[in-house]
């Protein structure tokens, strides 16, 4: 067993586990933090995307004996004083989750996005998620969901608002258009 | 699921300390930075080292250096050299390279060291062990036949470095440190044209740094295909590289083809072709068509190898376009999903 001390959602934690763990596995099944999501276990996919040291990371392909020290940010901790982070309500509010496994590697490597580039263009918000695949909703959501929570998720803090009276205002898609984007 | 095998775990802070435990570790030791490789190989147990030697911790891998060129730091990730101004501004085509590496999650991760020194592929290869075991394995691990041509003697797995090809066309040279010293050579000497053994590093050598020449007068670009705007090797890539006189005449260049041979392939005949000429559409076509001739793809990555084969000659017109200074962005949004410029 090797035995780490790190920074997980804001928390300081002690963790011991077999030296040959992911930090995925590490999360999951030592920290009991089930939200990141097991994909593909090859970088094929994003599912387990957390931001390290504030960047979005593949946990699957990480260390867990090499994160002593590292702050971890998972989709456990987007959420603050019981209120949402703005992209869970934009997610929601917008059908950007259906069968919901990808999500939580969108939510984070979103978050890191809106942290960097606080009013990123449609290209900008492609480029950042083209490391997340999600089989469900042909991602139109999903960049509208991320432009809905623009200027709500600033780092300093969100100023929230009834994010359904933003997202009244987003072209919602019927369920067979207008056509998904097949660019990635 | 895949675990990975397990190992010991050093973690040195300096590349001396590092090439000493290489050194004491026996030839069971391999060296390991951003893991984006390694680490899926280990799950699939192509490799299962008894040691890793971490090399995060040693921040003079992680150096730029001005002066007579650029140095650059092994350990850079590759999203911090496309962060990098002078890169962007001087080495357009390794930036271009940089940029379309795998993923935003995989280039936070992976570094410039790591991707010169990727593992070769094959669909024969890049499987899990149970897949590898049901063919009686391949000759690249725990196998005798190399299954993309039953008759060769030499595994076939393909080069699939993007930054290799437009570091060739760029000139680099790079530094490798052992315990027993260090040597400079070109980058070109690095690879070898053999699947199982494509790098002359030496098992106790660490990649440390890669050395541009000035870049005064020179221009550069990178053309990548692949299947998906993100996440896909290249099956074939093109890096050109051209000093060019203010008349437009082309002094000197350098043509590389990436990931259609178990090593990029410099094509010094196509290049020298250009020089002396302007860019124009006719002297681009005879260098296009000379740089696709060493084009050999083989049947064990994505899409046909005859397309591959053909579009060799389209993506070095493409590159060479570039170079000229046309005005590629519609193209390099189609055909890279992003404009590079």
């Amino acid at each position: 067993m090797v035995q780490i001390t790190l920074t997980v959602n804001a928390e300081p934690v002690d963790a011991a586990f077999a030296p040959y763990k992911t930090l995925l596995e590490v999360l999951r099944e030592d920290l009991n933090l089930c939200g990141t999501k097991h994909g593909c276990e090859l970088g094929e996919c994003g599912a387990c995307a957390v931001l390290l040291d504030g960047q979005p990371v593949l946990s699957c392909l990480v260390l867990g004996v090499d994160c002593g020290g590292r702050t971890v940010t998972t989709v456990e901790g987007l959420a603050s004083d019981g209120r949402l982070h703005p992209l869970q309500e934009t997610f929601a509010d917008l059908g950007a989750a259906q069968c919901g496994y990808c999500t939580p590697g969108f939510l984070v490597t979103a978050k890191a996005l809106l942290d960097e580039h606080p009013r990123p263009t449609r290209d900008q918000i492609r480029d950042a998620l083209s490391g997340n695949l999600c089989r469900c909703t042909g991602y139109q959501q999903i960049y509208e969901a991320v432009e809905a929570a623009i200027g709500q998720a600033g780092p300093k803090g969100p100023a929230l608002r009834d994010t359904r009276t933003d997202a009244s205002s987003v072209r919602r898609p019927g369920p067979f258009g207008p056509g998904t984007d097949q660019s990635r | 699921m895949m675990r990975l095998p397990n190992f010991r775990f050093v973690a040195p802070t300096s590349v001396h300390e590092a090439a000493e435990l290489l050194t004491s570790s026996s030839g069971d030791a391999m060296l390991v930075a951003g893991g984006t490789d390694l680490l899926p190989n280990m799950k699939r147990r192509q490799q299962t080292p008894g040691t890793l030697v971490g090399l995060r911790h040693i921040a003079e891998l992680r150096a730029i250096s001005n002066g007579d060129g650029l140095t650059i730091g092994a350990g850079l990730t590759l999203a911090d050299l496309v962060r990098t101004q002078k890169v962007r501004e001087s080495y357009g085509a390794l930036w271009q390279a940089a940029a379309q590496v795998a993923t935003p999650q995989l280039r936070n991760m992976g570094t410039l060291g790591g991707n010169l020194c990727l593992d070769t592929r094959c669909n024969y290869y890049d499987q899990n062990y149970e897949w590898r075991k049901a063919i009686d394995f391949c000759m690249k691990k725990d196998g005798g036949t190399c299954w993309v041509a039953p008759s060769s003697t030499k595994c076939l797995a393909v080069s699939s470095t993007d930054t290799a090809p437009a570091l060739l066309a760029l000139g680099a040279s790079i530094t490798l440190v052992s315990a027993n010293g260090s040597r400079r050579i070109a980058l070109s000497d690095l690879y070898r044209n053999d699947g199982i053994h494509y790098l002359t590093r030496q098992p106790n050598e660490i990649l440390t740094a890669v050395h541009l020449p000035e870049s005064t007068g020179w221009r550069s670009a990178y053309w990548k295909l692949r299947r998906r705007g993100a996440f896909d090797f290249p099956v074939l890539s093109a890096a050109a590289a051209a000093k060019i006189a203010g008349d437009g005449t082309v002094e000197s260049a350098r043509i590389v083809l990436g990931a259609v041979s178990s090593r990029p392939i410099e094509v010094a005949p196509a290049a020298s072709l250009l020089v002396g000429h302007a860019l124009t559409d006719e002297a681009i076509a005879r260098a296009a068509d000379a740089a696709a001739q060493p084009s050999r793809p083989m049947d064990n990555t994505d899409f046909t190898l005859v397309w591959r084969k053909r579009m060799t000659r389209v993506f070095v017109t493409y590159a060479l376009r570039e170079l000229r200074g046309d005005d590629v962005r519609d193209l390099r949004r189609r055909v890279s999903r992003q404009e590079l410029l």
